[in-house]
Protein backbone atom coordinates (compact mmCIF):
# COMPACT_ATOMS: atom_id res chain seq x y z
CA UNK A 1 0.00 0.00 0.00
CA UNK A 2 1.72 3.43 -0.91
CA UNK A 3 -0.05 6.43 0.13
CA UNK A 4 -0.66 9.35 -3.17
CA UNK A 5 -0.57 13.28 -2.75
CA UNK A 6 -4.17 12.34 -3.45
CA UNK A 7 -4.59 10.46 -0.05
CA UNK A 8 -2.89 12.83 2.11
CA UNK A 9 -4.94 15.92 0.34
CA UNK A 10 -8.06 14.07 0.98
CA UNK A 11 -6.96 13.19 4.66
CA UNK A 12 -5.87 16.60 5.03
CA UNK A 13 -9.23 17.67 3.96
CA UNK A 14 -10.89 15.96 6.50
CA UNK A 15 -9.21 17.10 9.00
CA UNK A 16 -9.68 20.52 8.33
CA UNK A 17 -5.91 21.09 7.69
CA UNK A 18 -4.78 23.61 4.61
CA UNK A 19 -1.15 21.99 3.05
CA UNK A 20 1.44 23.77 0.81
CA UNK A 21 2.81 21.07 -2.28
CA UNK A 22 5.72 21.43 -0.38
CA UNK A 23 4.38 20.32 2.66
CA UNK A 24 1.56 17.32 0.57
CA UNK A 25 5.15 15.99 -0.68
CA UNK A 26 6.86 15.30 2.83
CA UNK A 27 3.96 13.98 4.66
CA UNK A 28 2.93 11.50 1.57
CA UNK A 29 6.93 10.17 2.12
CA UNK A 30 6.86 10.13 5.97
CA UNK A 31 3.22 8.56 5.95
CA UNK A 32 4.83 5.92 3.36
CA UNK A 33 7.67 5.69 5.45
CA UNK A 34 5.21 4.60 8.23
CA UNK A 35 3.41 2.13 6.78
CA UNK A 36 5.99 0.81 5.05
CA UNK A 37 7.39 0.08 8.69
CA UNK A 38 4.21 -1.37 10.17
CA UNK A 39 3.60 -4.01 7.23
CA UNK A 40 6.44 -5.64 9.30
CA UNK A 41 3.21 -7.17 11.15
CA UNK A 42 2.86 -8.58 8.05
CA UNK A 43 5.12 -10.85 8.33
CA UNK A 44 3.45 -12.54 10.93
CA UNK A 45 0.87 -15.34 10.94
CA UNK A 46 -2.42 -13.63 12.79
CA UNK A 47 -5.16 -15.36 11.64
CA UNK A 48 -6.41 -16.60 14.97
CA UNK A 49 -5.61 -13.50 16.63
CA UNK A 50 -8.68 -11.35 17.89
CA UNK A 51 -8.12 -7.29 16.51
CA UNK A 52 -6.79 -5.59 19.73
CA UNK A 53 -9.09 -2.90 20.85
CA UNK A 54 -7.62 -2.10 23.87
CA UNK A 55 -4.37 -3.10 25.94
CA UNK A 56 -5.11 -2.58 29.11
CA UNK A 57 -6.62 -5.39 30.97
CA UNK A 58 -9.68 -3.93 32.27
CA UNK A 59 -13.39 -4.08 31.52
CA UNK A 60 -16.87 -3.43 32.07
CA UNK A 61 -15.78 0.53 34.35
CA UNK A 62 -19.15 2.04 34.77
CA UNK A 63 -20.83 4.68 36.80
CA UNK A 64 -24.14 4.74 38.16
CA UNK A 65 -26.85 6.60 36.87
CA UNK A 66 -26.41 9.59 39.05
CA UNK A 67 -27.08 13.17 38.73
CA UNK A 68 -23.56 14.93 38.91
CA UNK A 69 -23.71 19.40 39.23
CA UNK A 70 -22.77 20.75 36.36
CA UNK A 71 -20.58 23.72 35.68
CA UNK A 72 -22.42 26.77 35.46
CA UNK A 73 -23.18 28.70 32.19
CA UNK A 74 -20.13 31.67 32.34
CA UNK A 75 -17.69 28.47 33.27
CA UNK A 76 -19.09 26.44 29.97
CA UNK A 77 -18.84 29.21 27.89
CA UNK A 78 -14.96 30.42 29.23
CA UNK A 79 -13.49 29.06 26.31
CA UNK A 80 -15.97 29.92 23.48
CA UNK A 81 -14.38 32.04 20.90
CA UNK A 82 -18.07 34.17 20.74
CA UNK A 83 -21.16 33.60 22.95
CA UNK A 84 -24.50 35.32 22.68
CA UNK A 85 -27.56 34.54 24.74
CA UNK A 86 -25.63 32.16 27.15
CA UNK A 87 -25.06 29.93 23.96
CA UNK A 88 -21.96 29.50 21.65
CA UNK A 89 -21.78 31.59 19.01
CA UNK A 90 -20.10 30.03 15.64
CA UNK A 91 -20.30 30.84 11.89
CA UNK A 92 -23.14 29.36 10.03
CA UNK A 93 -22.81 25.95 8.69
CA UNK A 94 -24.91 25.08 5.96
CA UNK A 95 -26.76 21.34 5.49
CA UNK B 1 -46.52 9.16 -11.41
CA UNK B 2 -46.12 6.02 -8.92
CA UNK B 3 -47.89 3.06 -9.48
CA UNK B 4 -47.99 0.02 -7.27
CA UNK B 5 -48.41 -2.26 -10.27
CA UNK B 6 -45.12 -1.24 -11.94
CA UNK B 7 -42.75 -0.04 -9.14
CA UNK B 8 -42.17 -1.69 -5.70
CA UNK B 9 -40.46 0.19 -3.00
CA UNK B 10 -37.74 -0.77 -0.63
CA UNK B 11 -37.42 1.12 2.56
CA UNK B 12 -35.03 0.77 5.51
CA UNK B 13 -35.11 3.12 8.48
CA UNK B 14 -32.57 4.29 11.11
CA UNK B 15 -34.72 5.67 14.08
CA UNK B 16 -32.88 7.13 17.01
CA UNK B 17 -34.53 6.68 20.52
CA UNK B 18 -33.35 8.69 23.50
CA UNK B 19 -32.99 6.74 26.56
CA UNK B 20 -34.30 8.38 29.88
CA UNK B 21 -31.75 8.03 32.24
CA UNK B 22 -31.14 10.93 35.38
CA UNK B 23 -27.58 11.44 34.01
CA UNK B 24 -25.66 11.45 30.79
CA UNK B 25 -24.23 8.40 29.24
CA UNK B 26 -20.78 9.40 29.60
CA UNK B 27 -20.80 12.16 32.72
CA UNK B 28 -22.57 13.31 35.51
CA UNK B 29 -24.74 16.04 33.98
CA UNK B 30 -28.62 15.97 34.00
CA UNK B 31 -30.39 14.88 31.01
CA UNK B 32 -34.15 16.51 32.19
CA UNK B 33 -35.38 18.52 29.08
CA UNK B 34 -36.35 22.55 28.90
CA UNK B 35 -33.60 23.41 31.07
CA UNK B 36 -31.88 27.32 30.18
CA UNK B 37 -29.28 26.60 27.25
CA UNK B 38 -25.57 25.03 28.45
CA UNK B 39 -26.96 24.60 32.44
CA UNK B 40 -25.96 20.91 31.92
CA UNK B 41 -22.55 20.83 31.10
CA UNK B 42 -18.98 19.60 32.11
CA UNK B 43 -15.67 19.48 31.05
CA UNK B 44 -16.30 15.71 29.85
CA UNK B 45 -19.70 16.25 27.97
CA UNK B 46 -17.96 19.75 26.48
CA UNK B 47 -15.25 17.36 25.19
CA UNK B 48 -12.60 19.03 27.00
CA UNK B 49 -9.04 17.97 26.84
CA UNK B 50 -7.64 15.24 29.16
CA UNK B 51 -11.32 14.00 30.46
CA UNK B 52 -12.07 10.55 30.80
CA UNK B 53 -15.87 9.34 29.94
CA UNK B 54 -17.04 6.55 32.39
CA UNK B 55 -20.10 4.35 31.13
CA UNK B 56 -23.33 4.69 33.28
CA UNK B 57 -24.50 1.29 33.81
CA UNK B 58 -27.86 2.21 33.56
CA UNK B 59 -27.84 3.35 29.54
CA UNK B 60 -26.12 0.33 29.22
CA UNK B 61 -29.19 -1.91 30.17
CA UNK B 62 -31.67 0.36 28.68
CA UNK B 63 -29.93 -0.56 25.54
CA UNK B 64 -29.99 -4.40 26.29
CA UNK B 65 -33.23 -4.25 27.47
CA UNK B 66 -34.46 -2.35 24.17
CA UNK B 67 -32.66 -4.92 21.99
CA UNK B 68 -34.05 -7.99 23.88
CA UNK B 69 -37.81 -6.88 23.01
CA UNK B 70 -36.55 -6.17 19.39
CA UNK B 71 -35.89 -10.47 19.33
CA UNK B 72 -31.94 -9.15 18.96
CA UNK B 73 -28.77 -11.35 20.09
CA UNK B 74 -27.14 -9.19 22.42
CA UNK B 75 -23.67 -9.27 21.97
CA UNK B 76 -20.76 -11.28 24.85
CA UNK B 77 -18.19 -8.22 23.88
CA UNK B 78 -19.62 -4.68 23.14
CA UNK B 79 -17.45 -1.80 22.55
CA UNK B 80 -17.36 2.00 21.54
CA UNK B 81 -15.66 3.36 18.51
CA UNK B 82 -15.04 7.13 18.22
CA UNK B 83 -17.16 8.64 14.52
CA UNK B 84 -15.33 11.59 13.34
CA UNK B 85 -16.62 14.42 11.75
CA UNK B 86 -16.69 18.65 12.04
CA UNK B 87 -19.46 19.71 12.94
CA UNK B 88 -21.02 22.92 15.37
CA UNK B 89 -23.23 20.33 17.15
CA UNK B 90 -20.24 17.87 18.51
CA UNK B 91 -17.48 19.78 20.62
CA UNK B 92 -14.96 16.78 20.42
CA UNK B 93 -15.62 16.68 16.59
CA UNK B 94 -16.26 13.26 17.18
CA UNK B 95 -19.16 10.95 18.20
CA UNK B 96 -18.69 8.29 20.94
CA UNK B 97 -20.98 5.58 18.98
CA UNK B 98 -20.29 1.99 18.36
CA UNK B 99 -18.95 0.70 14.79
CA UNK B 100 -18.71 -3.07 14.78
CA UNK B 101 -19.41 -4.38 18.22
CA UNK B 102 -22.66 -3.29 18.50
CA UNK B 103 -24.96 -4.29 21.48
CA UNK B 104 -27.64 -6.59 19.64
CA UNK B 105 -28.04 -7.93 16.60
CA UNK B 106 -30.18 -10.05 14.36
CA UNK B 107 -33.24 -8.86 15.76
CA UNK B 108 -37.05 -8.72 14.55
CA UNK B 109 -40.63 -7.29 15.30
CA UNK B 110 -43.89 -7.90 13.78
CA UNK B 111 -46.29 -5.37 12.18
CA UNK B 112 -49.84 -5.50 11.35
CA UNK B 113 -50.75 -3.63 7.68
CA UNK B 114 -54.17 -4.17 6.54
CA UNK B 115 -54.48 -7.33 8.52
CA UNK B 116 -51.86 -9.34 7.45
CA UNK B 117 -48.87 -9.67 9.99
CA UNK B 118 -45.11 -9.11 8.56
CA UNK B 119 -42.00 -9.45 10.08
CA UNK B 120 -39.19 -6.75 9.31
CA UNK B 121 -35.58 -7.45 9.94
CA UNK B 122 -33.60 -5.12 12.93
CA UNK B 123 -30.36 -5.51 11.45
CA UNK B 124 -28.95 -3.50 14.67
CA UNK B 125 -28.58 -1.82 17.92
CA UNK B 126 -25.90 0.28 19.20
CA UNK B 127 -25.82 2.83 21.43
CA UNK B 128 -24.52 6.46 21.11
CA UNK B 129 -24.32 9.69 22.63
CA UNK B 130 -26.88 12.29 21.54
CA UNK B 131 -25.24 15.65 19.51
CA UNK B 132 -25.81 19.35 20.86
CA UNK B 133 -28.73 21.78 19.60
CA UNK B 134 -28.11 24.15 17.04
CA UNK B 135 -30.24 27.44 16.54
CA UNK B 136 -29.74 29.48 13.42
CA UNK B 137 -29.82 33.32 13.54
CA UNK B 138 -28.51 36.41 12.35
CA UNK B 139 -30.32 35.73 8.64
CA UNK B 140 -28.49 32.70 8.26
CA UNK B 141 -24.68 34.11 8.92
CA UNK B 142 -24.54 32.66 12.44
CA UNK B 143 -25.62 29.79 14.77
CA UNK B 144 -26.04 29.56 18.40
CA UNK B 145 -24.68 25.96 20.05
CA UNK B 146 -26.97 24.40 23.19
CA UNK B 147 -24.89 21.41 24.37
CA UNK B 148 -27.16 20.44 26.76
CA UNK B 149 -28.30 17.83 25.03
CA UNK B 150 -24.73 16.22 24.53
CA UNK B 151 -24.43 13.35 25.59
CA UNK B 152 -28.04 12.10 26.66
CA UNK B 153 -28.07 8.61 25.47
CA UNK B 154 -29.12 7.30 22.22
CA UNK B 155 -30.23 3.68 20.84
CA UNK B 156 -30.11 3.81 16.86
CA UNK B 157 -31.93 0.93 15.70
CA UNK B 158 -31.34 0.25 12.15
CA UNK B 159 -33.86 -1.72 10.09
CA UNK B 160 -33.20 -4.45 7.21
CA UNK B 161 -34.55 -2.98 3.79
CA UNK B 162 -37.58 -5.16 5.03
CA UNK B 163 -40.38 -2.37 4.49
CA UNK B 164 -42.35 -2.00 1.57
CA UNK B 165 -44.67 0.75 1.35
CA UNK B 166 -44.82 4.13 3.41
CA UNK B 167 -48.12 2.58 5.58
CA UNK B 168 -45.61 -0.21 6.76
CA UNK B 169 -43.01 2.32 7.37
CA UNK B 170 -45.15 3.71 9.95
CA UNK B 171 -46.73 0.67 11.67
CA UNK B 172 -43.26 -0.54 12.59
CA UNK B 173 -42.52 3.21 13.83
CA UNK B 174 -45.56 2.55 15.83
CA UNK B 175 -44.71 -0.56 16.87
CA UNK B 176 -41.49 0.36 17.68
CA UNK B 177 -42.80 3.36 19.68
CA UNK B 178 -44.81 0.74 21.97
CA UNK B 179 -42.32 -1.69 22.59
CA UNK B 180 -40.13 1.10 24.09
CA UNK B 181 -42.88 2.43 26.09
CA UNK B 182 -43.28 -0.88 27.20
CA UNK B 183 -39.71 -1.64 28.92
CA UNK B 184 -39.73 1.80 29.89
CA UNK B 185 -36.41 2.87 28.78
CA UNK B 186 -38.00 5.89 27.14
CA UNK B 187 -40.58 8.12 27.00
CA UNK B 188 -40.70 8.15 23.23
CA UNK B 189 -41.88 12.08 22.33
CA UNK B 190 -41.05 12.86 19.14
CA UNK B 191 -42.10 16.28 19.85
CA UNK B 192 -39.67 16.59 22.20
CA UNK B 193 -36.98 14.82 19.95
CA UNK B 194 -37.05 11.46 22.02
CA UNK B 195 -37.61 9.72 18.81
CA UNK B 196 -35.73 10.42 15.36
CA UNK B 197 -36.86 8.70 12.43
CA UNK B 198 -34.28 9.02 8.98
CA UNK B 199 -35.38 6.64 6.01
CA UNK B 200 -33.84 5.38 3.23
CA UNK B 201 -35.79 4.46 0.46
CA UNK B 202 -35.58 3.27 -3.38
CA UNK B 203 -38.01 1.89 -5.64
CA UNK B 204 -37.09 -1.01 -8.49
CA UNK B 205 -39.58 -2.46 -11.50
CA UNK B 206 -41.48 -5.07 -10.13
CA UNK B 207 -39.60 -8.24 -10.56
CA UNK B 208 -36.03 -6.63 -10.48
CA UNK B 209 -33.99 -8.25 -8.00
CA UNK B 210 -31.00 -5.71 -7.41
CA UNK B 211 -32.23 -2.35 -5.53
CA UNK B 212 -32.99 0.60 -7.18
CA UNK B 213 -30.37 3.40 -5.95
CA UNK B 214 -31.77 5.06 -2.59
CA UNK B 215 -32.30 8.86 -1.00
CA UNK B 216 -32.08 9.30 2.72
CA UNK B 217 -34.45 11.55 3.78
CA UNK B 218 -34.01 13.56 6.89
CA UNK B 219 -36.19 15.86 8.73
CA UNK B 220 -39.54 14.30 9.30
CA UNK B 221 -40.81 15.11 12.92
CA UNK B 222 -43.82 12.93 13.12
CA UNK B 223 -44.89 9.32 12.16
CA UNK B 224 -47.21 10.84 9.68
CA UNK B 225 -44.48 12.88 8.45
CA UNK B 226 -42.24 10.23 7.98
CA UNK B 227 -45.31 8.43 5.87
CA UNK B 228 -45.93 11.45 3.96
CA UNK B 229 -42.54 11.69 2.97
CA UNK B 230 -41.96 8.21 1.86
CA UNK B 231 -45.10 9.00 -0.70
CA UNK B 232 -43.55 12.30 -1.91
CA UNK B 233 -40.40 10.19 -2.44
CA UNK B 234 -41.79 7.54 -4.08
CA UNK B 235 -43.55 9.77 -6.78
CA UNK B 236 -40.59 11.67 -7.24
CA UNK B 237 -38.25 8.72 -8.18
CA UNK B 238 -40.87 7.19 -10.29
CA UNK B 239 -40.98 10.40 -12.35
CA UNK B 240 -37.40 10.31 -12.73
CA UNK B 241 -37.50 6.77 -14.08
CA UNK B 242 -40.84 7.19 -15.86
CA UNK B 243 -38.71 10.08 -17.71
CA UNK B 244 -35.98 7.75 -18.71
CA UNK B 245 -33.43 9.46 -15.77
CA UNK B 246 -31.49 8.11 -12.92
CA UNK B 247 -32.25 8.67 -9.38
CA UNK B 248 -28.59 10.09 -7.82
CA UNK B 249 -27.90 8.42 -4.41
CA UNK B 250 -28.18 11.57 -1.94
CA UNK B 251 -29.54 13.45 1.51
CA UNK B 252 -33.05 14.75 1.09
CA UNK B 253 -34.66 16.87 3.64
CA UNK B 254 -38.42 16.51 4.33
CA UNK B 255 -40.19 19.83 4.42
CA UNK B 256 -43.29 19.69 6.46
CA UNK B 257 -45.39 22.68 5.12
CA UNK B 258 -44.79 22.26 1.55
CA UNK B 259 -44.83 18.84 1.62
CA UNK B 260 -41.87 17.96 -0.71
CA UNK B 261 -38.04 16.82 -0.09
CA UNK B 262 -35.28 18.57 -1.19
CA UNK B 263 -31.58 18.31 -1.48
CA UNK B 264 -29.84 18.55 0.84
CA UNK B 265 -26.39 20.48 0.85
CA UNK B 266 -23.72 17.77 1.69
CA UNK B 267 -20.46 16.60 0.77
CA UNK B 268 -19.37 13.43 -0.14
CA UNK B 269 -16.11 13.51 1.99
CA UNK B 270 -19.05 14.24 4.75
CA UNK B 271 -19.51 10.41 5.51
CA UNK B 272 -16.08 9.12 5.64
CA UNK B 273 -16.34 9.03 9.00
CA UNK B 274 -13.25 7.00 10.21
CA UNK B 275 -14.16 4.80 12.80
CA UNK B 276 -11.38 3.55 15.30
CA UNK B 277 -11.84 2.12 19.12
CA UNK B 278 -12.57 4.86 21.69
CA UNK B 279 -9.20 4.13 23.56
CA UNK B 280 -10.63 6.19 26.98
CA UNK B 281 -13.84 3.10 27.11
CA UNK B 282 -12.77 0.10 27.97
CA UNK B 283 -14.82 -2.87 26.37
CA UNK B 284 -17.64 -4.29 28.02
CA UNK B 285 -18.28 -8.28 28.89
CA UNK B 286 -21.61 -9.39 29.18
CA UNK B 287 -22.65 -12.65 30.80
CA UNK B 288 -25.55 -15.05 30.44
CA UNK B 289 -26.29 -13.80 34.13
CA UNK B 290 -26.23 -10.12 33.33
CA UNK B 291 -28.12 -11.05 30.47
CA UNK B 292 -30.56 -13.14 32.18
CA UNK B 293 -31.22 -10.72 34.67
CA UNK B 294 -32.02 -7.87 32.46
CA UNK B 295 -34.05 -10.47 30.42
CA UNK B 296 -36.16 -10.23 33.71
CA UNK B 297 -37.36 -7.13 33.92
CA UNK B 298 -38.41 -6.99 30.28
CA UNK B 299 -42.31 -6.70 31.17
CA UNK B 300 -45.10 -8.57 28.95
CA UNK B 301 -44.67 -6.68 25.82
CA UNK B 302 -47.50 -5.39 22.73
CA UNK B 303 -47.92 -8.61 20.68
CA UNK B 304 -48.54 -11.16 23.92
CA UNK B 305 -51.03 -8.52 25.56
CA UNK B 306 -52.36 -8.40 22.28
CA UNK B 307 -52.65 -12.19 21.62
CA UNK B 308 -54.12 -12.36 25.39
CA UNK B 309 -56.84 -9.58 24.48
CA UNK B 310 -58.13 -11.63 21.78
CA UNK B 311 -58.14 -14.76 23.26
CA UNK B 312 -59.01 -14.17 26.71
CA UNK B 313 -61.79 -11.42 26.10
CA UNK B 314 -62.47 -12.02 22.46
CA UNK B 315 -61.30 -8.57 21.61
CA UNK B 316 -61.13 -8.24 17.60
CA UNK B 317 -57.81 -7.87 16.42
CA UNK B 318 -58.13 -4.68 15.42
CA UNK B 319 -59.33 -3.16 18.77
CA UNK B 320 -56.65 -5.50 20.47
CA UNK B 321 -54.42 -3.60 18.26
CA UNK B 322 -55.06 0.20 19.11
CA UNK B 323 -55.20 -0.52 23.09
CA UNK B 324 -51.98 -2.39 23.15
CA UNK B 325 -50.13 0.13 21.37
CA UNK B 326 -49.95 2.12 24.40
CA UNK B 327 -48.88 0.61 27.62
CA UNK B 328 -50.63 3.01 29.77
CA UNK B 329 -53.78 2.77 27.59
CA UNK B 330 -53.47 -1.23 28.38
CA UNK B 331 -53.04 -0.65 31.75
CA UNK B 332 -56.50 1.08 31.45
CA UNK B 333 -58.34 -1.25 29.58
CA UNK B 334 -57.21 -3.94 31.92
CA UNK B 335 -58.36 -1.78 35.40
CA UNK B 336 -61.62 -1.35 33.39
CA UNK B 337 -62.12 -4.67 33.39
CA UNK B 338 -61.99 -5.50 37.56
CA UNK B 339 -65.86 -3.53 37.11
CA UNK B 340 -67.32 -5.24 33.89
CA UNK B 341 -67.18 -8.55 32.43
CA UNK B 342 -67.63 -6.67 29.02
CA UNK B 343 -64.60 -6.26 27.37
CA UNK B 344 -65.84 -5.26 24.40
CA UNK B 345 -68.12 -2.55 25.90
CA UNK B 346 -64.92 -1.16 27.17
CA UNK B 347 -62.88 -1.39 23.76
CA UNK B 348 -65.95 0.68 22.43
CA UNK B 349 -65.77 3.53 25.00
CA UNK B 350 -61.69 3.27 24.58
CA UNK B 351 -61.66 3.49 20.88
CA UNK B 352 -64.69 5.41 20.62
CA UNK B 353 -65.40 8.61 23.32
CA UNK B 354 -61.95 8.00 25.08
CA UNK B 355 -59.92 8.02 22.43
CA UNK B 356 -62.25 10.66 20.36
CA UNK B 357 -61.20 12.92 22.89
CA UNK B 358 -57.69 12.60 23.94
CA UNK B 359 -56.90 12.84 19.95
CA UNK B 360 -59.52 16.05 19.73
CA UNK B 361 -57.39 18.00 23.06
CA UNK B 362 -53.86 16.80 22.27
CA UNK B 363 -53.93 15.10 25.57
CA UNK B 364 -52.42 11.85 26.87
CA UNK B 365 -54.39 9.44 30.14
CA UNK B 366 -52.05 10.91 32.46
CA UNK B 367 -53.54 14.45 32.15
CA UNK B 368 -57.12 13.60 32.36
CA UNK B 369 -58.79 12.30 35.76
CA UNK B 370 -61.23 9.52 34.43
CA UNK B 371 -59.47 6.24 35.35
CA UNK B 372 -60.08 2.60 34.50
CA UNK B 373 -62.29 1.69 37.61
CA UNK B 374 -64.34 4.78 36.60
CA UNK B 375 -65.33 3.40 33.24
CA UNK B 376 -65.32 0.21 34.35
CA UNK B 377 -68.08 0.98 36.95
CA UNK B 378 -70.02 3.29 34.64
CA UNK B 379 -70.29 -0.04 32.25
CA UNK B 380 -71.57 -1.78 35.32
CA UNK B 381 -74.02 0.97 35.83
CA UNK B 382 -75.08 0.37 31.87
CA UNK B 383 -75.44 -3.17 32.71
CA UNK B 384 -77.56 -3.30 35.85
CA UNK B 385 -79.98 -0.89 33.84
CA UNK B 386 -79.56 2.04 36.47
CA UNK B 387 -78.33 4.22 33.49
CA UNK B 388 -78.88 4.42 29.91
CA UNK B 389 -76.15 4.43 27.14
CA UNK B 390 -76.96 8.03 26.04
CA UNK B 391 -77.03 8.79 29.95
CA UNK B 392 -73.46 7.19 30.03
CA UNK B 393 -72.82 9.74 27.43
CA UNK B 394 -73.15 12.71 30.05
CA UNK B 395 -71.74 10.22 32.72
CA UNK B 396 -68.62 9.87 30.82
CA UNK B 397 -68.40 13.28 29.84
CA UNK B 398 -68.43 14.19 33.57
CA UNK B 399 -66.01 11.64 34.74
CA UNK B 400 -63.42 13.08 31.92
CA UNK B 401 -63.72 16.70 33.75
CA UNK B 402 -64.13 16.22 37.16
CA UNK B 403 -62.98 12.38 38.12
CA UNK B 404 -65.96 11.60 40.07
CA UNK B 405 -67.39 8.14 40.80
CA UNK B 406 -70.18 7.40 38.25
CA UNK B 407 -72.44 6.25 40.72
CA UNK B 408 -71.98 9.78 42.76
CA UNK B 409 -72.85 11.53 39.55
CA UNK B 410 -75.87 9.53 39.04
CA UNK B 411 -77.33 10.50 42.42
CA UNK B 412 -75.67 14.27 42.24
CA UNK B 413 -77.62 14.91 38.95
CA UNK B 414 -80.90 12.81 39.53
CA UNK B 415 -79.51 10.61 36.12
CA UNK B 416 -81.51 7.02 37.25
CA UNK B 417 -82.78 5.56 34.60
CA UNK B 418 -86.95 5.74 34.90
CA UNK B 419 -88.04 2.10 34.65
CA UNK B 420 -90.93 3.11 36.12
CA UNK B 421 -93.68 1.56 33.19
CA UNK B 422 -96.39 4.23 34.70
CA UNK B 423 -94.47 6.83 34.68
CA UNK B 424 -93.02 6.38 31.04
CA UNK B 425 -96.53 5.44 29.98
CA UNK B 426 -97.90 8.96 30.97
CA UNK B 427 -95.31 10.81 28.95
CA UNK B 428 -95.81 8.36 26.29
CA UNK B 429 -99.43 9.52 26.16
CA UNK B 430 -98.63 13.34 25.82
CA UNK B 431 -96.47 13.02 23.33
CA UNK B 432 -98.56 10.79 21.43
CA UNK B 433 -101.52 13.34 21.85
CA UNK B 434 -99.33 16.52 21.11
CA UNK B 435 -98.03 14.58 17.73
CA UNK B 436 -101.47 13.09 15.49
CA UNK B 437 -99.11 13.73 12.30
CA UNK B 438 -96.60 11.25 12.86
CA UNK B 439 -99.30 9.09 14.70
CA UNK B 440 -101.27 9.04 11.41
CA UNK B 441 -98.05 8.95 9.64
CA UNK B 442 -97.00 5.79 11.39
CA UNK B 443 -100.42 4.20 10.78
CA UNK B 444 -100.27 4.88 7.22
CA UNK B 445 -96.89 2.47 7.09
CA UNK B 446 -94.02 4.98 7.88
CA UNK B 447 -92.09 3.28 9.82
CA UNK B 448 -89.46 6.03 10.67
CA UNK B 449 -92.49 8.20 12.69
CA UNK B 450 -92.00 6.05 15.82
CA UNK B 451 -88.27 7.20 15.94
CA UNK B 452 -89.54 10.96 15.94
CA UNK B 453 -91.87 10.10 18.45
CA UNK B 454 -89.02 8.35 20.97
CA UNK B 455 -86.69 11.09 20.74
CA UNK B 456 -89.75 13.14 21.95
CA UNK B 457 -90.38 10.93 25.05
CA UNK B 458 -86.38 11.14 25.43
CA UNK B 459 -86.23 14.78 25.29
CA UNK B 460 -89.26 14.90 27.82
CA UNK B 461 -87.43 12.62 30.49
CA UNK B 462 -84.28 14.80 29.23
CA UNK B 463 -82.68 11.11 28.64
CA UNK B 464 -82.99 9.55 31.56
CA UNK B 465 -86.13 7.30 30.13
CA UNK B 466 -85.12 3.32 29.59
CA UNK B 467 -85.22 3.26 25.72
CA UNK B 468 -86.43 0.05 25.49
CA UNK B 469 -89.76 0.33 27.89
CA UNK B 470 -90.26 3.55 25.51
CA UNK B 471 -90.23 1.67 22.23
CA UNK B 472 -92.41 -1.15 24.05
CA UNK B 473 -94.72 0.97 25.48
CA UNK B 474 -94.92 3.61 22.29
CA UNK B 475 -95.90 0.79 20.08
CA UNK B 476 -98.53 -0.92 22.44
CA UNK B 477 -100.17 2.58 22.67
CA UNK B 478 -100.12 2.98 18.52
CA UNK B 479 -101.44 -0.29 17.98
CA UNK B 480 -104.20 0.38 20.33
Amino acid sequence: MSISIKDVEHVANLARLELSEQEKEQFAGQLNAILKYAEKLNELQTDDVEPTTHVLPVRNVMREDAIRESVANETALRNAPDDEDGQFKVPAVLE
Amino acid sequence: MFEPNKYETVVGLEVHVELHTKSKIFCGCSTSFGAPPNSHTCPVCLGHPGVLPVLNRQALEYAMKAAMALNCQIADISKFDRKNYFYPDSPKAYQISQFDKPVGEHGWIDIEVNGQTKRIGITRLHLEEDAGKLTHIDGGFGSLVDFNRVGTPLVEIVSEPDIRTPEEAKAYLEKLKAIMLYCEVSDVKMEEGSLRCDANISIRPYGQEQFGTRAELKNMNSFRGVQRGLEYEEMRQADILDGGGKVVQETRRWDETQGKTFTMRSKEEAHDYRYFPDPDLVQIHIDDEWKARVRASIPELPDARKARYTADFGLPSYDAEVITASKKLADFFEESLQYTKDAKSVSNWIMGDLLGYLNAGGLDLESIKLTGQGLGEMIGLMEKGTISSKIAKTVFKEMLETGKRPQQIVEEQGLVQISDEGAIAEVVDRIVSANPQSVEDFKAGKEKAIGFLVGQVMKETKGKANPALVNKLLLARLNQ
